[in-house]
């Protein structure tokens, strides 16, 4: 088998029921470049490299490699192909070690000890490649980094010359996203091709040598590198002009709404997740919480919003302690809570968009009447909703399940302002949306803090808490590293506070890798 | 050139399409038990029309038709509910013979005690108390200890046939029955009115199609019927939103039992007037009501109409057993591929399936 020297996709259509996935889609791609694949979510990215991998057939189109059309019936064709594809969930299993879990997918592995062969190819991809993993190390052991690591190296194993990576970066701290992108670097130059699936524009500035842009399941242009810059890639990918600059006014602090003193609080393995918790949250104020995602952010929101109970310490709302916190208590305290994941917990999927419009404030005098609900008064709220927050649905009839990522979002973040909230709690409100209905929800946050509400916000988005707060804090391991005021903001210092590496001059010693420990 | 047949989820559809569809899966169980039939050496179409005809085609079908729909409808709409938040309650046949069972207590043993008058509502009152009470510890099981409520409910329906036998042999075994296992026979002020001419228990009916309005109307009008909803769509937008999984569930559980202990009061004093063995008392209402509450796609409202025509297939099959010889067995492999053909049904109301020429 020669090697991948170049790839091309040739029209290439795929419908899913009435709906057009891929429209007539092409693209090119040779050995040695980084192309990104640019757009918002739907825009058919991903229905286009899972073709690509061989998961799904197009219903027209082909695939040319080095000049001959080639058909996928499955993902091992595609990888008999030198196409390898890194997920955005890695694959791993967590109780083995990385060279095992490397020798369980390397297909020349002998059946008895078949971690012996494995693990001298391994070797000699990583010094190629500046892949430092240790072999013998469990996975569950290793960061975020590390384990997409593991994966890459997996998929050289296989012999990919073509590696697709799916929103590569979303588990990765800026440091480990820069030594990323060193890596793939370095393997466009040993003549791999890459592409890069991302709806980060900076990324995608960074890294690649051209871009393709996909919108509504076509491609909307092919750029140069040297062609572009951020206002137009994103133009490209919405289809109107983007505002990036959000209006941050001066507010005044207010008096403190929320004081969380010395928690604690218990993971779901009874692991200590949050330890000696100390801030509080004033009127007005954009508290933000920045860490790596497992690192106690979520076990500390649930604590807060009741969903979780306290092992320890405080959390007084208003002046007022909560020592038995459950979630209809704390909600009837005015707190309103998005949550990480919005599918999950934050809606019913079967329920009518109305009846989703007062989860939570149900029971609430002005939607309840002794033990009837008042279906005008909750239809009548749930319209203002989504004229308000400009939520595109057929009718308020609809189950939620049928709305988008973005509206369900919407709907969320609509119905906790419209309890009137003293305290919002937010987590990633803004992960796995597209770029307006970002600068959207970003805008009613701060428009939130405007009207004196005090906010509390976990990202895993720099930008985003850069743009928004007043303060940020990071977590590691439970604890809270530090809390930097605004205008101290620095990403290279809060990326190594993330890592649990406080103090930056010890940047040059860990060669930009710090050691998890 | 190649032919596939690609299924694919669908994310709306006409608004036909639930009744095509089910019309589609009535019809193939009647093709499954025609098959059945064809090879009993029967005509099929023949069989078909006479489990109708034997059914709903004479006053004297209807109005077994309605008898039986009593008990189906009283524990079909309170299994719509249970279903509803997802919590498999396969134990409503216990429940029912609970109901039986304190029922009978309070008609053999209070009569004396109570103004007559008020007998038969304490009875009433007893089997839902009954019912309800059966029903509740798996509530427990299930909320604190995370037992399968399947297992719970379903091995409680052994219990209660076995407690129901042990009290027809023993210590309640009546005098005046001539050595078969029985109660004594309740006194005449401790049984239902029947519409002269039928087997048919007026009041219980009535408590039947009120119980099944009060029930739609709970589930879908009100606070409690609300949260039941969000539970049973999601329960961690349940948790989320404040709702307590153990309130819901208990309130619910006490309703779906207490209406199955009613049922069982029904058959017990509009029907049989004494306790007598399991069997007799119920003949498998707490699980047919588990199709009819099914059928009527978890409406309580609906429960009515697919009760009456379970009670139909009841009712039809005791005639093909008596006019074509049939065992006794037929009506119950019919309700089985009948379950069987609408829970796939439900299959193609969200998936679509093409045949797709590939060049």
């Amino acid at each position: 088998m020669s090697r991948l020297k170049r790839l091309e996709m040739r029209d290439i259509t795929k419908k899913f029921g009435d709906v057009i996935a891929n429209k007539s889609i092409s693209l090119y791609l040779e050995a040695g470049e980084i192309l990104g694949l640019l757009g918002e979510n739907g825009a058919g990215k991903s229905t286009l490299m899972n073709i690509l991998y061989g998961l799904y057939r197009p219903d027209s189109g082909s695939i040319i490699i080095n000049g001959k059309a080639v058909v996928f019936r499955s993902p091992s064709d595609a990888i008999g192909h030198g196409i390898g594809m890194i997920h955005q969930h890695f694959k791993l299993i967590e109780n083995h070690t990385v060279l095992e879990n490397i020798a369980l997918a390397y297909r020349a592995a002998p059946f008895f000890f078949p971690t012996g062969k494995a693990g001298r190819r391994l070797s000699s991809f990583k010094e190629a490649y500046g892949l430092e993993v240790n072999p013998d190390a469990y996975i569950w052991q290793l960061s975020a980094g590390e384990q997409q690591r593991v994966e890459i190296l997996k998929t050289l194993l296989l012999g990919a010359d073509l590696l697709i990576l799916d929103e590569p970066t979303s588990v990765l701290t800026p440091q480990e996203s820069q030594g990323l992108f060193t890596i793939l670097k370095k393997l466009a130059k040993e003549g791999h091709s890459i592409i890069f699936i991302s709806h980060k524009l900076e990324e995608v500035l960074s890294i690649c040598t051209r871009v393709t842009v996909l919108r509504d399941g076509e491609v909307v242009g092919t750029r140069e590198r040297q062609e572009l810059d951020k206002r137009e890639l994103a133009r490209m990918m919405v289809g109107r002009e983007i505002d990036f600059e959000l209006s941050r006014s001066e507010c005044d602090k207010g008096p403190e709404v929320l004081k969380v003193k010395g928690l604690n609080v218990k993971g779901d393995r009874g692991e200590n997740s949050v330890n000696g918790v100390d801030f509080e949250i004033h009127e007005g104020e954009i508290f933000g919480v920045a860490g790596v995602s497992g690192n106690g952010q979520q076990e500390l929101v649930e604590a807060i919003t009741g969903l979780r109970p306290i092992e320890g310490g405080q959390v007084t709302l208003r002046g007022k302690e909560i020592s038995k916190p459950s979630p209809s208590i704390i909600s009837r305290l005015g707190v309103s809570h998005i949550p990480e994941e919005r599918i999950k917990y934050g809606t019913a999927p079967g329920l009518p968009f109305y009846e989703n419009c007062v989860l939570k404030q149900h029971t609430r005098p002005s939607f309840a009447r002794r033990l009837l609900l008042d279906f005008s008064s909750i239809k009548r709220q749930a319209k203002q909703i989504m004229i308000r927050y400009d939520i595109r649905v057929p009718s308020i009839n609809v189950p939620v399940k049928t709305l988008s990522g973005g509206n369900i979002q919407k709907l969320i973040l609509g119905r906790e302002i419209s309890a009137g909230p003293s305290l919002l709690v937010a987590s990633h409100p803004t992960y796995g949306l597209d770029v307006a209905a970002t600068q959207y929800i970003r805008d009613q946050i701060l428009k939130l803090r405007e009207k004196g509400v005090a906010v509390l916000l976990v990202s895993e988005d720099l930008e985003e808490l850069f743009q928004l707060c007043d303060r940020i804090s990071v977590m590691f391991k439970g604890h809270m590293v530090g809390i930097v005021p605004r205008g101290a903001f620095d990403l290279e210092k809060i990326g190594l506070m993330m890592t649990g590496l406080a103090e930056a001059p010890l940047l040059e010693e860990c060669n930009g890798y710090p050691d998890q420990g | 050139m190649g032919i596939r047949i690609k299924v694919e989820p669908r994310i709306s559809h006409p608004p036909i399409l639930p009744l095509t569809i089910l019309v589609i899966s009535l019809s193939m169980g009647f093709l499954g038990i025609g098959v059945l039939f064809a090879f009993y050496g029967i005509n099929p179409f023949a069989a078909i029309w006479k489990i109708f005809s034997g059914s709903f085609g004479s006053l004297y079908g209807l109005s077994e038709t309605m008898t039986k729909a009593i008990p189906l409808i009283l524990i079909g709409a309170g299994l719509t509910l249970v279903f509803r938040a997802k919590f498999w309650n396969i134990g409503a046949e216990g429940q029912l013979l609970l109901g039986a069972i304190f029922s009978g207590y309070v008609g053999l043993n209070l009569g004396s005690l109570i103004p007559s008058f008020f007998t038969v509502p304490v009875m009433f009152m007893a089997g839902f108390i009954g019912g309800a009470l059966w029903a509740l510890p798996t509530v427990i099981l299930r909320t604190k200890f995370n037992v399968n409520e399947v297992i719970s409910t379903l091995m409680l329906n052994y219990i209660a046939a076995e407690i129901l036998n042990f009290l027809i042999t023993g210590p309640w075994k009546g005098k005046t029955q001539m050595g078969f296992p029985y109660t004594d026979d309740l006194p005449h002020h401790a049984t239902l009115t029947l519409i002269p001419g039928t087997r048919i228990h007026i009041v219980t009916l009535v408590v039947a199609l009120l119980s099944a309005l009060i029930l739609y109307v709970l589930v879908y009008y009100t606070k409690f019927g609300y949260e039941l909803r969000v539970t049973g769509d999601n329960p961690h937008a349940a948790r989320y939103a404040g709702i307590n999984f153990m309130k819901i569930t208990m309130t619910m559980m006490t309703i779906s039992g207490g209406l199955a202990g009613v049922a069982g009061v029904g058959e017990l004093a509009g029907i049989h007037h004494h306790l007598s063995y399991p069997s007799s008392i119920s003949s498998g209402y707490g699980y047919t009501a588990i199709i009819v509450a099914w059928l009527a796609k978890l409406n309580p409202l609906m429960a009515i109409f697919s009760g009456i025509f379970f009670a139909g297939i009841l009712v039809g099959g005791d005639a093909i057993q008596i006019s074509l010889g049939l065992p006794s067995a037929t009506v119950q492999i019919f309700n089985g591929i009948l379950l069987f053909s609408l829970i796939m049904g439900d299959y193609f109301l969200t998936h679509r399936v093409r045949v797709v020429v590939q060049a």
